[in-house]
């Protein structure tokens, strides 16, 4: 327990370091989003310096900073002028968009990534390791964007998949299972694009992790004794070699979170990424701001939820006394 | 091949490829922004050796193009009159490493003719010389970038690692902090804070900077760890018992082992660097027209009629490739040349 509570506040931290370091870097920020409007005549000066008293923006730094954290524990995580609106109804339906995109592919990534990682350690010589090496290097060269861009222009080509948003302009008149099916349709593209940027990477950290626990002497036992090669691998090896995935799993999140802002915006899918792309040009630093954190947020969970799967999986850490 | 041979041979790779675009004035036929409204979004030039007549030319021709009757879209080539490619032209003006003038282009063709090898922009603008153009600004500000991000991280990891306490606890936690982020957030959100529009030259080294800045963190991590185990070796403890100074235990037996490190380091963050330029540049938050860097060339696609129409847009997508496979084999070649250094 004491591990998880370490953890937690270790995350915490992290939190009020990003939240601390955005204001930090908003202060430096020449303009705001009232500026852009003294360019407007029919806007007079003192009305600007009223929005911004009533924003607060008149206030020095830490001030500023303690409001928002007041706006954060009533959960609206600040305010956005250019929509008028708390900065966490807008940021959450796009959070939980982001969330359904790399989740799936998340799941799907690590789904392909085991099964082909034990293969490939499995068959480590002769043309399965040069094939695989080529593959992964291959694949670990070619950019997100081009990737995202090419398979675009593929798909818009052959018209073989709905491009763009999350469901097709006549949702409304669906079937449940017709939306989920569109929606299915739609999350096809940036799901790919996802997965196969992520892919590679894990690929060789499962062949790596597994190669080493094959070397095992315990391995070599278990062989000995005549067990079945199925039972050897995923009974007895992958267990072992699941602790260094799993911290990998945590930090492939971040990764993940950078790919999915690209695809995000390259395929317009409405999440947490071209909101904050739009939040940036309008100036809108709350929502700037809100973006980030939530970001940062999705981040620590996904490593709390690592730091709990280490926990369940690996004794050495439960009997370890910190 | 022996290795040694293999690094050298992938690094003339890089080296040309760096060259080309330090090179894009004499290699281009035309300037970055010349534009021909006449061709927008022309597609590339066919290159031809046999002519009207059904005669064999040594020397390839291209013909003009013209849009096709009733089409606004398509261009036919206009076979009356053939352009030969001509080598060593004069073309537009430029200046010679910021020294002298010269006119003096690679190749081109005569007047009225233009020779569009990778087709043309929505301006009708050449793709090529863009593409040279546009490699200075993606191509360097990923090297420079890694410069600054590697001198952050030298610094501070060194610092760090060989005088400990707290402040070695302040640096990592922070790097922490750096590494647990998702690096696009962290550049958009640094570069939100940032002016939106300002001219190619300072949007170059805004870019530089702030990528430079978001990269300290693995590096100054990585020096740290060598730092710290040479520390510990039995040879810098007999040479603290002579007396050396800290200044020279540091210059003399912990950088140089940290030195192989860092150069490999540095051929993995080259292309990630490159990455982020093209990523920010094609977000709209980089260099900005006329200025071409590879990524606010890409930016053209999220125009849908771009994207079905015009694959030739895509050409600096794919220039990003050789690039990053040259550097990523050279990352791996250096981590096994210094490996058996240091085993």
């Amino acid at each position: 327990m004491r591990y998880l509570l370490r953890r937690l506040l270790h995350a915490v931290l992290v939190l009020a370091g990003v939240s601390v370091l955005s204001f930090l870097f908003s202060e430096m920020s020449p303009g705001d989003y009232f500026a852009e409007m003294r360019m407007m005549p029919q806007v007079s000066p003192e009305t600007i310096a009223a929005q911004r008293a009533q924003y607060g923006l008149d206030r020095p730094l830490p001030i500023r900073y303690a409001r928002w954290l007041q706006s954060v524990a009533r959960g609206d995580f600040g305010y956005s002028f250019a929509y008028n609106a708390p900065a966490r109804q807008l940021l959450g339906v796009r959070a939980r968009n982001t969330l359904l995109l790399t989740g799936t592919a998340v799941l799907l990534s690590w789904m392909l990534a085991i099964p082909f990682g034990i293969w490939a350690a499995v068959h480590r010589r002769g043309w399965a390791r040069r094939a695989f090496g080529v593959g992964t290097s291959a694949l670990l060269a070619i950019p997100d964007l081009l990737l995202a861009l090419a398979l675009l222009m593929l798909v818009v080509r052959t018209r073989i998949l709905p491009v763009g948003g999350m469901f097709s302009v006549n949702v409304a008149e669906m079937t449940s299972l017709g939306k989920l099916q569109d929606l299915a349709a739609h999350m096809l593209l940036p799901v790919l694009v996802i997965v196969l940027g992520t892919l590679p990477a894990l690929l060789r950290h499962v062949r790596a992790a597994m190669i080493e626990v094959l070397d095992a002497p315990f391995i070599r036992a278990a062989r000995g004794h005549g067990l079945p090669e199925n039972w050897v691998l995923f009974r007895y090896a992958l267990p072992v070699a699941a602790n260094p995935l799993i911290s990998l799993f945590g930090f492939s999140l971040a990764t993940l979170l950078s790919a999915s802002l690209l695809v995000e915006v390259i395929m317009s899918w409405p999440g947490l990424g071209p909101m904050l792309l739009e939040a940036i040009f309008a100036r809108d630093l709350y929502l700037v701001i809100g973006a980030v954190v939530f970001s940062t947020l999705f981040l620590l969970a996904g490593n709390l939820v690592a730091d709990l799967l280490l926990y369940a999986a690996d004794p050495r850490i439960r009997t370890e006394k910190a | 091949m022996s290795h040694d041979r293999r690094i050298w041979a992938i690094a003339a790779v890089l080296i040309f490829f760096h060259a080309a675009a330090i090179f894009a004035d004499f290699l281009a036929p035309y300037d970055f922004a010349a534009q021909d409204r006449g061709m927008a979004f022309a597609p590339p030039a066919r290159l031809h050796f046999v002519d009207n007549t059904g005669v064999f030319h040594l020397r390839p021709f291209v013909y003009g193009i013209k849009l096709r009757q009733g089409s606004l879209t398509e261009y036919q080539e206009d076979r009356s009159r053939p352009f030969p490619i001509r080598f060593f032209v004069t073309g537009e003006p430029y200046r010679v490493l910021g020294l002298w003038n010269s006119r003096l282009r690679c190749f081109g063709v005569d007047e009225p003719g233009r020779i569009l090898l990778m087709g043309g922009d929505g301006f009708g603008r050449d793709v090529f010389s863009r593409l040279l153009y546009g490699g200075r600004v993606s191509l360097f500000s990923g090297l420079l970038a890694a410069g600054l991000s590697l001198g952050i991280g030298l610094f501070l990891g060194a610092f760090s690692g060989f005088y400990g306490g707290w402040l070695d606890d302040i640096i990592m936690r922070v790097s922490e902090v750096f590494l647990a982020l998702p690096w696009i957030y962290l550049l958009l959100a640094l570069r939100a804070f940032l002016p939106l529009r300002v001219d190619p030259a300072d949007a170059f080294f805004l870019l530089v900077g702030v990528i430079g800045f978001v990269g300290w963190a693995r590096p100054a991590r990585l020096v740290r760890g060598v730092v710290l185990s040479a520390r510990e070796r039995t040879f810098v403890l007999a040479a603290r018992g002579f007396g050396a100074s800290n200044s020279y235990l540091l210059r003399r037996h912990a950088l140089p082992p940290a030195l192989g490190v860092l150069l490999t380091q540095a051929a993995l963050l080259v292309p990630q660097y490159i990455l982020a330029e093209v990523t920010l540049s094609f977000l709209g938050l980089g260099v900005a027209d006329p200025v071409p860097s590879w990524g606010n060339m890409l930016a053209d696609l999220q125009q849908y009629h771009v994207l079905t129409s015009y694959w030739w847009m895509l050409i600096p997508g794919f220039a990003l490739l050789p690039v990053f496979l040259a550097y990523y084999v050279l990352a791996n070649l250096l981590h096994q040349r210094v490996k058996s250094l240091v085993l």
